[in-house]
């Protein structure tokens, strides 16, 4: 704050210093030059009324002469000094309008209001480095969980973009080089409420320098960063960064699970999808030979998942020297027909339009239906502006890599257990992930089901700790129970419960909790708010261990104990 | 030599002198003190105080203050020699002037301190 107003003084000192001499001799002047009062007399004006007259001949000349009519030689004076301090007014207020406006002064205005409603911010807050799709898609899901997020990007076209987007919460964002340090801490990397750091630039350097400051300056928060070499990927990991993405493979690895083991990407889908969004339909790829249009980054990491599946391929590349496609290759874009003939397209059970450019991927899907209708289309979209076209196209499947890779990190950020549970669960095969797609859609409605974890401590759940306590005993299933009425079941589920280093994968409903559990649950959105009464209030898990609805106050307690011991 | 520090120290240095000049001579004698000397005390002082903005150095934050106390001093000597003048009607008398003047003695010792800080830096900071 006091930077601004010292680049401020500094800059209209000159400005203030003629403006001071301007007035000094103009009531000097005026001062010295005789005059004549209303009855002819010789009169001198005094330093009052020359700072009077000057003061308001400088800005609103036209107040008359006082206190009497000038002379000649007065009017002269007035004349030369009209000029003079009309002519510093400009060059003052001018001055001080170009300091405003100076780029370098807007630079640190904008930084000084930035750090301001940083350090208003009192939640916990992500600092996300890097804004594009994959970016305002976290975001968004973020606010929608109700996390905050402040954001850092070199480019202001972007930030731009970021000021349009209405997000519920507001998301201060800087324009600003996140490679320097400096730029990372006034994104409040040093403040307490900073839980995380995103690095999602699109330059693999400037996430490594990002992830490493991070680290350095603050080693308590959690540091996810985006790369796409697997050497930054291993250079990232050297020191510590808690998640590392490559969006290639890991989009890769998803599309290479929707066409080996559909099920599993269908878990894998709802179990990372972003609140109140709408559940994705279960899709049936066929077996048999696929083609795959483009062999870049991401065409060579979905072969390579494929191949490792068994499952048979054929690429098309339009440059296969330049991207060393392996053998028996064709050459060509794919959005053709004899290229896609070439490829025996007729005899394929389905297609991967993978190629960087959105009109490239829909002219292949369109050509490819009309050569062979039967195909299992799937179409990766590169720009979310462009879903109402893929929409109209009417694939079997359309991914989006940015979409992927920000529900990958919201999962990673709102959840932790959630990647354990994923871990395991990619082990299993289709018919397993099936079984579980069937337990979810039981309870979830149209909209991807909340995932949440419970740890059996006395701050997540003081009324389960206080029964363990006392021996009783809790179970899982008493967890589910309906607070109100506990022979109705809440529609939830356990995916994992962790117990020091063992986890256990859908454990039982019968299952005895211990202190120190964590348990991820799914459920319907919004019910982890009625679970929650049999964790925190002792009445509440009283009637739903016992059935009996406990007296709440002393008085009726000490009463209805007494009762019962006459009873006894 | 820098221009700049001569511009400076001529500034800061005029402000005492003119300060001075004007506080000389009894304490309640009206004819002693020239209201064109204070006038020349309260823009060169507001000169010396323009010119002081912007260094952000601990040395420049107190040159800044106390070049803002003597402005101040001198304006109220000029608002009370205006006041008694033309609004009370009561015209210059020996206690007026004696609030005048001790007021300008009140900036004086401002500008002293200034200039002792400008001696003060320019010994310890080697040219």
């Amino acid at each position: 704050m006091h930077n601004i107003a010292f680049v401020l003084l500094r800059r209209i000192r000159s400005p203030l210093i003629v403006l001071i001499c301007v007035y000094a001799i103009a009531i000097l002047g005026f001062v010295l030059i005789p005059g004549m009062d209303d009855e002819g007399q010789p009169w001198k004006m005094d330093f009052f009324h020359a700072f009077y007259f000057v003061s308001f001949m400088g800005s609103t000349i036209g107040f008359g002469e006082i206190p009497y009519p000038f002379t000649d030689g007065q009017r002269m004076w007035a004349t030369v000094t009209i000029y003079g301090s009309v002519v510093s007014w400009l060059y003052a207020i001018g001055s001080l309008l170009a300091v405003v406006q100076d780029p370098a002064f807007r630079t640190l205005n904008r930084q000084n209001s930035f750090r301001r409603s940083i350090s208003r911010i009192n939640s916990p807050f992500y600092l996300i480095c890097g804004y594009g799709e994959t970016s305002s898609l976290l975001i968004s899901a973020l606010t929608e969980a109700g996390i905050r997020s402040v954001v850092i990007d070199a480019d202001q076209y972007k930030l731009n973009t970021l000021e349009l987007e209405d997000y519920p919460i507001p998301v201060p964002g800087l324009c600003a080089d996140v490679s320097l340090p400096e730029i990372l801490i006034l994104g409040g990397l040093k403040q307490k409420n900073c839980i995380g750091c995103v690095a999602l630039t699109d330059r693999d350097p400037i996430n490594l320098k990002v992830a490493l400051t991070s680290k350095l300056l603050n080693p308590s928060i959690k540091v996810i960063a985006r790369t796409e070499t697997q050497d930054a990927e291993l250079n990232i990991a050297s020191f510590g960064t808690d998640e590392i993405i490559n969006p290639f493979t890991t989009f890769a690895g998803r599309l290479a699970l929707a066409i080996h083991s559909p099920s599993m990407f269908v878990l894998f889908e709802w179990m990372t999808g972003v609140p109140h969004e709408p559940l994705c339909q279960p899709i049936y790829p066929p077996r048999g030979t696929w083609i795959l249009c483009g062999y870049g980054r991401f065409g060579k990491a979905v072969h390579e998942r494929l191949a490792s599946e068994g499952v048979s391929a054929t690429i098309i590349e339009e440059k296969p020297e330049l991207t060393e496609a392996p053998k028996g290759t064709v050459v060509g874009r794919g959005t053709e027909a004899s290229t896609l003939l070439e490829a025996d397209i007729c005899n394929a059970v389905g297609i991967v339009a993978g190629t960087d450019d959105d009109s490239n991927n829909l002219s292949i899907i369109m050509t490819a239906r009309e050569l062979n209708p039967h195909l299992f289309m799937v179409a990766r979209k590169n720009h979310r502006a462009n879903a109402s076209i893929f929409q109209a196209a009417q694939t079997n499947l359309t991914m989006q890599r940015g979409s992927v890779i920000a529900h990958k990190i919201f999962a990673l950020i709102t959840t932790p257990l959630l990647a354990e549970f994923l871990r395991l669960a990619i082990t299993h095969n289709n018919a397993w992930a099936e079984s579980i797609i069937e337990r979810v859609s039981a309870i979830a409605d149209d909209e991807a089901p909340q995932i949440w974890t419970v740890n059996i401590n006395n701050e997540d759940a003081p009324a389960l700790v206080d029964a363990l306590s006392r021996n009783q005993r809790p179970r899982l299933k008493q967890l589910y129970a309906h607070p109100k009425n506990r022979d109705e079941t809440l529609p939830i589920f356990t995916l994992l419960l962790k117990r020091n280093n063992d986890e256990m994968l859908l454990p039982d409903g019968d299952t005895p909790l211990k202190a120190g559990d964590q348990i991820l649950l799914c459920g319907q959105h919004d019910i982890r708010n009625q679970m929650e009464w049999v964790l925190k209030n002792h009445n509440v898990y009283h009637y739903i261990h016992t059935g009996e609805v406990l007296a709440q106050g002393w008085l009726w307690r000490k009463f209805m104990t007494s009762k019962s011991d006459q009873k006894s | 030599m820098n221009l700049e520090k001569v511009v400076f120290a001529f500034f800061i240095l005029l402000a005492l002198t003119l300060n001075f000049g004007f506080f000389l001579g009894d304490i309640d004698v009206p004819h002693h003190h020239s209201v064109y000397e204070l006038f020349a005390a309260i823009v060169v002082s507001l000169i010396a105080t323009v010119l002081k903005f912007g260094d952000r150095t601990h040395l420049g934050a107190l040159l800044l203050a106390t070049s803002l106390v003597a402005d101040l001093q001198l304006i109220m000597a000029a608002v009370v020699w205006a006041f008694a003048e033309h609004i009370t009607g009561s015209g210059m008398t020996p206690a007026v002037m004696a609030i005048i003047v001790s007021l300008s003695g009140g900036a004086l010792l401002a500008n002293i301190t200034s200039v002792v800080l400008l001696v003060a830096e320019t010994l310890t900071v080697r040219s």
